[in-house]
């Protein structure tokens, strides 16, 4: 079971499976089973993993013989954590649409977009990877624009217009680069000797693909839009799993591909992170939609994630790694909770909500341990991640510590505005007769609350696996950086 | 006992997970027997802890002991592990949390009797007292950052407790806010501190530091950083406003948290890092100015203030810039022995308090108390020694401990002194004013107040006698050399302060001034109960709502809470606004759909030529192939 | 048959050409001033059969029968065309009314 290719085969005949079951009941319970099948079959590859820099299991076979093209996949301490993260949330993200009415075709289109996923986060070939990018886009868009709400048509066009305009920089890149090696492969196009200029433009061309996805500020606009209107398995599809792609680009692709144009600009990519950060919590902390309100919280913490990224330094790397998987749990449980508050009081109104604690005082547990999660309070996840991501920022200047820092003040801020305004205070009107979570709803966001605790006081499960793949780029960075 | 470390706040964590789990179908009395005696069991053993570390300490060692529990995570160079650290000044900790931790949730049992979120409230304070040990048990300062924000949650969720009411939601939300502040200034000076020392363990840094020259920048850096983080959680200027509001908790809660053991902490961080202050001149110049500041003005806001939480909430701010005026002038175990009977004589105050508020129904308005001396007597008779401690009348606890922090000051600059001695004259007169308007003159409230007017239970008026007890002798920890005395505190902690005493010798003072100093502020605070009796209880003066002058200044708390509202949140949530009308929305986003329009707009524009028209087309058609051949041809 | 040959190679081929040229313009012009089909349609085979002589004429010209094969496909393609076409104007006329190629203006934008 150690073949890698069975990770991609499976989810796509799990799609094409779904694809054929058009009653609402079997699709989730079938939809389900064979997500869990997927994570459990990622497991081998998570005990099997050796916590060195190579990479393991890699498969490949010839794909376009003619332009020198391979479907080459493997493993490293990088991709392990996006690989389990997204294997992981699939699962969990169907369990949070177990007790509402999804459409059947909607598992199908969601194990298909893991397939791209997944080809992205393990692909060794720019092409392959680029194929991943692309197929994982199509899916989403249409669970977004098919049932989504609002103005869903438009907004869900220009997310779409914009992500493939990055893309299509970075296929530009790709091409280039597959012209001047003769081959995609992702070690030969690292040991590509490319000239300042050309490194500047591959960066440029890499970089505004991946900040369109992540997003960074100012390409973010696209965003809260698509986060507010799209159902929201869409939306933590594309929160939690999705912008992971833009980042794992940045890490695999971007610093290894173009080292001397980051040590270059990745100053700028800094700052331009540390703005985003400051500007998104500064918006939502006056945000009426809740949804809207955890769309800008999650553009603040990418942000220092990308941060974290370009420091340069073991800490701001290891961090963003174990800040992405973070994130990624937490903010499903965000919108999730936002989904059943919103679906019980038909609004997303923030002033329309209202005591609700004493309504639903399982709700009101997971939601703050959740929530504490998200602001980083000491033995969650969040604050690890956090730590280490700042320790990172700081080693590159104490001033953008200390503006990425107000993160943790005015994350306090709006998060428990958001949580005040909901949950605590009088009984709003509408709340009167709020179902507290129970069944899998409860479950879901059980085990959600117990992986942001586990990761807060265990943080080296996930941070030895990446340790020594990512001391291993640092090594790389640095050594090229004395080249030139 | 030195193996059990481990034991001490697991215990109350346990208790905490079971509490919590079984809120809802555990019985009243099984939760509150479970609750207390998860935390009596940590008493027990710390004061095996400590005893070991005394005898360590009586035969001439340093008593340090260390256990690791497991590595919490490593990066690069970063290694954190989870480490307890017992030495003689988080043993006495240990003490104060677990023991007075105890005597408040037995008084809680009673307390909180008739509420409905009865296992919640004990849930939320077995956390507390979890994060509040491992605060002080930590071996480096990442651990006590844990217990830090760990605190800073259950100070959150406690003050947040009746959440129904929205008030005292915010004021939750503004506890929890000001103190993300001050913890960010932490989380900056625990970067400084692992970029130039390499580590984050106490002993590590402390041993590091030692070499530093006297006065240097980095240094001075990373100790204003950390008094930062102490102004938060300590509620000092200009981070002081929350505590006042944290009284929307219940009062057990206000006298654990938000008077014994929680705002102590930044005295703790800062004697526990006392060498890099001691080396840095200038940042201590800062905390006694801050110190004294906070000390003036939250005894001058007490002054006026007429519910009775209020008085105890200033007067707590008040104390706190006493502890740090000590260590601003370098009296660290001085300002740390404040720390100790503050504890004692403020719990026992605010218990008092809620025992009065428990008699009267809910009522907090002093106005509406008065002659209650009669029904509650042992409230009364406690509340009473609470007072004189505080007012720092001997031989009480408050005297002794106040007047070491006074004569460092006098020493350092008779100024200080003196706006010291002012602060305590206010002290003690808001204190009598307090005790004459609920216990004497007349009743004030309504008839079915008086009907309920009743003791509280056993459950509540014991840990009231025997906090009455500790503030009235828990003076003679550390009687100072001019009484006849032996500073066994001192002596106890003397290899925590030993660095920073060899750096700096503590001032010696005459006895005669000693003396003439404790005689000047005990005759004050004599007077100023005196007026208080006179004022009080002669003219039965009771506050009207009418007030002028400097009055109204001090009763609306010198307008600093609407003064942050201006300067602070109102710019921050107009700027919010701001951002997200016109920087996202027609700045950022307007470029984009602006592209977006534009390339529309093009599309609009250039279909026209589309006009259906098949004549039209050939036209072009033939105009094309036309030009084509002309081209052909001039390019021959 | 030698005879024909011969005869028709006296005619100078420029004359071939300027013929052809003009009764491709009179067809091209016709195409883009008129505005009934049926004589777009005329035109159209107009510049068809002015190729097709030209195409007849280098073939006789250079002596190679190849081109003449051309003509016949094309006049075979002119032949299913104006099926097709006349077709399609009948169609046309029996919802217009018309046979003006301006009513077929739907198709825009």
């Amino acid at each position: 079971m150690n073949n890698l290719f069975t990770l991609l085969l499976l989810p796509l005949l799990t799609s094409v499976i779904l694809a054929f079951i058009k009653e609402q009941r079997p699709a989730k319970y079938v939809a389900l089973l064979l997500a869990l099948l997927n994570f459990a079959a990622t497991l081998p590859f998570l005990c099997l993993f050796q916590a060195d820099a190579s990479i393991q299991f890699q498969q490949q076979f010839d794909w376009i013989t003619a332009l020198n093209i391979r479907l080459h996949i493997g493993l490293d301490g990088i991709s392990l954590p996006f690989v389990l993260l997204t294997n992981m949330l699939i699962p969990l993200i169907i369990c949070t649409s177990y007790r509402r009415a999804v459409r059947p075709g909607m598992y199908a289109l969601m194990s298909f977009m893991q397939v791209g996923l997944l080809l992205v986060f393990m692909s060794l070939d720019a092409f392959s990877f680029y194929v991943g990018w692309e197929a994982a886009l199509i899916p989403i868009y249409f669970i977004c624009a098919l049932w989504g709400d609002g103005d869903r048509i438009r907004i869900h066009l220009k997310f779409f217009v914009y992500t493939f305009f990055g893309s299509l920089l970075m296929l530009l890149a790709i091409i280039y680069l597959g012209q001047q090696a003769g081959s995609y492969e992702w070690s030969t196009l690292k040991s590509l000797n490319l000239t300042a200029m050309e490194q500047a433009y591959i960066f440029w061309a890499f970089f505004i693909a991946f900040a369109i996805k992540i997003p960074i500020f100012p390409f973010h606009t696209w965003q809260p839009a698509t986060y507010t209107h799209a159902p929201t398995t869409g939306t933590m599809l594309l929160a939690g799993i999705m912008l992971k792609m833009g980042i794992f680009g940045l890490v695999r692709w971007l610093l290894p591909l173009t080292p001397h144009a980051v040590h270059q600009y990745g100053s700028w990519v800094l700052i331009l992170a540390i703005i985003g950060i400051v500007y998104a919590s500064i918006i939502a902390i006056k945000q009426q939609d809740i949804k809207r309100l955890i769309a800008y919280s999650s553009i603040a913490h990418v942000g220092l994630i990308v941060a974290g990224i370009f420091s340069g330094s073991p800490q701001g790397l290891q961090g963003a790694l174990l800040q992405m998987f973070n994130h990624g749990v937490s903010v499903v449980g965000l919108f999730f909770i936002m989904e059943i508050l919103s679906t019980q009081l038909q609004t997303r109104n923030i002033q329309d909500f209202g005591g609700i604690a004493t309504r639903a005082p399982r709700l009101a547990i997971v939601f703050l341990i959740i929530l504490m999660g998200a602001i980083g309070l000491p033995l969650t996840n969040g604050f690890i991640g956090e730590f280490l991501l700042l320790i990172g920022v700081y080693k590159q200047g104490v001033w953008y510590a200390a503006f990425a820092g107000l993160t943790l003040i005015f994350g306090a801020v709006y998060m428990l505005r958001l949580y005040q305004k909901t949950m605590l205070g009088t009984l709003a009107p509408g709340a009167s007769d709020f179902q507290d979570i129970k069944g899998m709803d409860f479950i879901t966001l059980l085990l959600i609350s117990a992986i942001v605790i586990f990761l807060g006081i265990f943080p080296g499960s996930l941070l030895q696996l990446s340790e020594a793949a990512v001391n291993q780029l640092l090594v790389d960075l640095s050594t090229v950086k004395s080249l030139y | 006992m030195l193996a059990f470390i481990w034991l001490i706040p697991l215990l109350p964590l346990l208790g905490f997970i079971i509490n919590g789990l079984g809120q809802r179908s555990f019985s009243k009395s099984f939760i509150g027997i479970l609750a207390s005696g998860a935390v009596f069991a940590s008493f027990i053993l710390s004061v095996a802890v400590f005893s070991d570390v005394w005898s360590a300490r009586q035969a001439g060692e340093e008593a340090v002991f260390t256990q690791e529990i497991f590595e919490w995570f490593a990066v690069g160079d970063l290694q954190v592990s989870l480490t307890f650290l017992v030495d003689p000044l988080s043993s006495i900790m240990l003490l104060i949390i677990t023991g007075i931790g105890f005597l408040i949730h037995l008084y809680a049992i009673g307390y909180m009797k008739h509420d409905a979120g009865f296992g919640k409230f004990f849930a939320y304070l077995n956390l507390f007292i979890f994060f509040m040990l491992l605060l002080v048990l930590g071996s480096n300062y990442l651990v006590l950052f844990i217990g830090w924000e760990g605190v800073g949650l259950c100070s959150y969720l406690l003050i947040g407790f009746w959440y129904t009411n929205p008030r005292y939601a915010s004021a939750a939300k503004k506890a929890f806010v000001m103190n993300r502040i001050g913890d960010l200034g932490f989380l900056l000076a625990l970067f400084f501190i692992f970029g130039t020392f390499g580590t984050l363990e106490y002993a590590g840094i402390f041993s590091a530091a030692k070499d530093f020259p006297m006065g240097d920048i980095t240094l001075l850096t990373i100790t204003l950083l950390l008094f930062i983080a102490a102004t938060g959680k300590s509620a000092q200027i200009p981070l002081f406003t929350w505590l006042p509001d944290a009284m929307a908790g219940p009062t057990p809660v206000s006298a654990l948290i938000h008077a014994a053991t929680m705002v102590t902490a930044g005295i703790y961080l800062i004697a526990r890092s006392n060498i890099l202050f001691t080396l840095s001149p200038i940042t201590l110049q800062l905390i006694t100015i801050i110190g004294l500041a906070t000390a003036l003005l939250g005894a001058i806001i007490a002054l006026t203030q007429t519910d009775i939480k209020k008085v105890l909430a200033y007067s707590t701010v008040s104390q706190l810039g006493y502890m740090f005026v000590g260590l601003g002038v370098g009296a660290f175990t001085g300002a740390f022995f404040h720390v100790i009977t503050h504890a004692f004589f403020k719990a026992l105050l605010f218990l008092g308090a809620g025992s009065v508020i428990h008699a009267m129904s809910d009522e907090q308005d002093m106005r509406k108390m008065g002659a209650l001396k009669k029904s509650l007597p042992i409230t009364f008779s406690t509340m009473l020694i609470g007072t004189i401690a505080i007012a720092g009348i001997p031989p009480f606890s408050g005297f002794f401990s106040k007047d070491e922090i006074l004569a460092y000051a006098y020493a350092a600059h008779p100024i200080y002194w003196v706006l010291g001695f002012l602060a305590a004259l206010c002290t003690a007169f808001y204190m009598f004013r307090l005790i004459f308007l609920t216990f004497y003159g007349s009743f004030r409230g309504t008839a079915s107040q008086q009907e309920h007017l009743h003791e509280s239970p056993a459950s509540m008026t014991i840990p009231l006698i025997i906090l009455a007890i500790l503030a009235m002798v828990g003076g003679f920890l550390n009687v100072p050399e001019a009484l006849g005395g032996g500073h066994a505190l001192a002596n106890f902690l003397a290899p925590i302060f030993a660095d920073s005493a060899a750096i700096k010798a503590a001032p010696t003072i005459a006895h005669s001034t000693e003396y003439l100093l404790m005689g000047v502020s005990v005759v004050g605070a004599l007077v100023m109960a005196g007026y208080a009796y006179f004022l009080f209880v002669k003219k039965a003066d009771i506050p009207s709502e009418e007030r002028s002058g400097m009055a109204k200044l001090s009763y609306h708390k010198f307008y600093i809470d609407e003064l942050y509202d201006w300067l602070l949140v109102n710019p921050l949530k107009w700027s919010s606004q701001v951002f997200y009308t016109v920087v996202e929305r027609l700045g950022i986003d307007g470029l984009v759909n602006g592209i977006g329009r534009g390339i529309g707009g093009a599309g609009r524009t250039v279909r026209l030529l589309q006009s259906g028209y098949i004549t039209f087309y050939l036209f072009m058609m033939v105009l094309g192939v036309i030009l084509l051949f002309v081209y052909g041809l001039v390019s021959i | 048959m030698e005879n024909i040959v011969q005869n028709l190679q006296t005619v100078p081929l420029n004359h071939y050409i300027l013929f052809s040229t003009l009764i491709f313009s009179i067809g091209v012009i016709g195409v883009l001033i008129r505005r009934n089909m049926i004589i777009m349609m005329m035109s159209i085979e107009l510049m068809l059969n002015a190729v097709n002589l030209l195409l007849a004429a280098f073939s006789v010209h250079h002596g190679d029968s190849s081109g003449q094969v051309f003509v016949f496909f094309i006049m075979a393609l002119a032949a299913a065309e104006v099926a097709v076409g006349l077709a399609i104007i009948i169609m046309v006329y029996r919802n217009t009314k018309s046979v003006d190629i301006d009513a077929l203006n739907k198709l825009r934008w």
